[in-house]
């Protein structure tokens, strides 16, 4: 796997400066998943199967059109389907494509304590090291879209990587590629971004969808995979798509005030016992305490 | 009064039974791992120390284990201790003169039983944060298992682990320096369980009165 075009921005659990950082900037790539015109057919979560070569798992039928309840550690793109009433009565039958977003400020990178175990390349792709990871699972509690998901055998977690090692050498995500409707679009993210609020225009204007609009939420600094959407003021219709996602607050707290309160305490801590120390040293001399009272009885 | 607190030849008395010293060390030796592994996860200045100790995946596999370890010395001290533990006006005394404590003018100290204030307060604050740290070590020890909808378990566990941590480590760091150096004679107290009278009586007036007034027969030397 050539790494040539994947340079590093961001470095879990990693001390200091990131190595290289700055000295090469990238159009960051981006994935354009158009709800509007998605037919569920499960192209993608084979191709991606396929070229990741993960195995084919246990499929679940609950009367939908959805293969499983959620994504699993080998089962990376997993389409959601949800039959929506609209307030007319008419029915809806909504696809939202279901994979890791690809966060410019990355939850799990965040949260994730093991050095190189997630990075994030200029590129913006968020991707997983799995030789790097110790297996603790911050990484499920920072993000904030349920994406990572941990293998119970190895205790390592996996996730989507879009397609990393394709895009490496100029290729799009396998998903992309194996799309028979053109619902899926890859380049880059100023672009994606121009091409889905065309469409959102277009069926804000010549359709029926007045609230059609763009799904690139900036409580994460934008994603990597943008949807657009029939009606984007609920996007929580769309297999729980969050309205407006961010890192939770107690691991933004944990990783930010905390360690340097924490930090400072400790250090101040030792520091401070160590003057006291020089300045008052022992209550009483060792021995003053360890002699036996010599007929000094009380 | 428990098998301690016998009075021993020249001038001495036991302060801690065997089991005491025991479970005192199995509490301490696994905080000890589990403070240096939770220091690895907590910055990435000290991930070396994971690294050190068998790898950072051994470190994250174990911790939760040395956890349990812990968690079961400080309830076994929570059985023994916490019937000494209660505050006292004594103990408010104390607290409100503890000026005189930090400079060393302990003669102008409220007299102290067994166990000082400060000593009272290490108590309830390591039973305390076990408490917290086992509850949101359980959440963090399968975080994969929680339901999505319960995720607020996980947001929750991450900042009370880490916070009733740190607040251990100020009472670790407290604990240590008393017992190792400010105190001569503390150390070897929980090592072989006895103290000099002079001991008793310089750092716990009120118990060297106790063991002295209820001993049948007056200190060998």
């Amino acid at each position: 796997m050539s790494q040539a075009t994947l340079r590093v921005q961001k470095i879990s659990g990693h001390a200091g400066t990131v190595p290289g950082e700055d000295t090469q900037r990238e159009y960051a790539v981006c994935k354009l998943i158009d709800t509007t015109t998605c037919i569920g057919c499960k192209a993608c979560e084979v191709a991606c199967m396929e070229w990741n070569d993960l195995p084919f798992g246990e499929t679940t039928f609950d009367n939908t059109y959805q293969t499983m309840p959620e994504t699993r550690w080998n089962y990376w793109n997993l389409i959601l389907f949800n039959e929506h009433q609209a307030e007319d009565g008419s029915l809806m039958w909504l696809m939202r494509k279901n994979q890791c977003m690809h966060c410019a400020d990355p939850g799990c990178l965040a949260a994730c304590p093991a050095d190189g175990a997630i990075v994030q390349y200029t590129n913006g792709i968020v991707d997983f090291q799995q030789a790097n990871c110790i297996g603790c699972g911050y990484c499920i509690t920072g993000c904030p879209f349920d994406i990572p998901k941990m293998n119970p055998k190895t205790n390592r977690v996996f996730k989507c990587t879009l397609c990393s090692d394709r895009v490496s050498e100029g290729l799009e995500p396998a998903c992309i590629k194996s799309c028979p409707t053109g619902c899926l679009h890859f380049g880059s993210k100023e672009d994606m971004l121009d091409q889905a609020e065309h469409r959102a225009k277009q069926l804000r204007e010549h359709s029926n969808y007045p609230h059609a609009g763009v799904y690139d939420p900036q409580g994460v600094g934008g994603t990597g995979v943008v949807y657009v959407l029939h009606d984007a003021t609920q996007p929580e219709l769309y297999g729980g798509l969050p309205s407006n996602p961010s890192i939770p607050w107690t691991v933004k707290l944990w990783k930010g005030p905390l360690k340097w309160l924490g930090n400072v305490a400790m250090v101040g801590g030792l520091i401070g016992l160590f003057v006291h120390y020089l300045r008052f040293g022992p209550k009483a001399r060792e021995e003053e305490d360890m002699q036996p009272h010599e007929g000094k009885e009380p | 009064m428990s098998h301690a607190d016998q009075l021993l030849p020249h001038g001495h008395v036991l302060r801690y039974s065997f089991r005491e010293r025991l479970i005192h060390w199995v509490a301490a030796f696994s905080y000890i791992y589990l403070l240096l592994t939770g220091l690895a996860f907590w910055s990435p200045w000290l991930f070396w120390i994971a690294i050190a100790l068998g790898g950072a995946p051994v470190s994250r596999m174990l911790h939760p284990w040395f956890g349990l370890i812990f968690a079961f010395g400080v309830f076994q001290m929570y059985v023994m201790w916490s019937s000494q533990m209660g505050v006292t006006d004594t103990d408010k005394a104390w607290f409100n003169s503890i000026q005189y404590y930090i400079t060393n003018q302990d003669e102008k100290m409220p007299p102290a039983g067994r166990y000082n204030a400060g000593q009272k307060l290490l108590f309830w604050g390591f039973v305390t944060c076990g408490i917290l740290l086992l509850l949101s070590g359980v959440v963090l020890w399968f975080p994969e298992r929680i339901p999505w909808s319960f995720r607020y378990l996980r947001y929750i566990a991450v900042l009370t682990h880490a916070s009733a941590a740190l607040l251990t480590i100020g009472l670790f760091l407290i604990h240590i320096y008393m017992g190792a150096f400010a105190e001569r004679g503390a150390f070897g107290s929980v090592i072989r369980g006895d103290v000099s009278l002079a001991f008793a009586k310089r750092y716990h007036p009120g118990w060297y009165k106790e063991i002295v007034g209820e001993s049948a027969q007056p200190p060998r030397k």
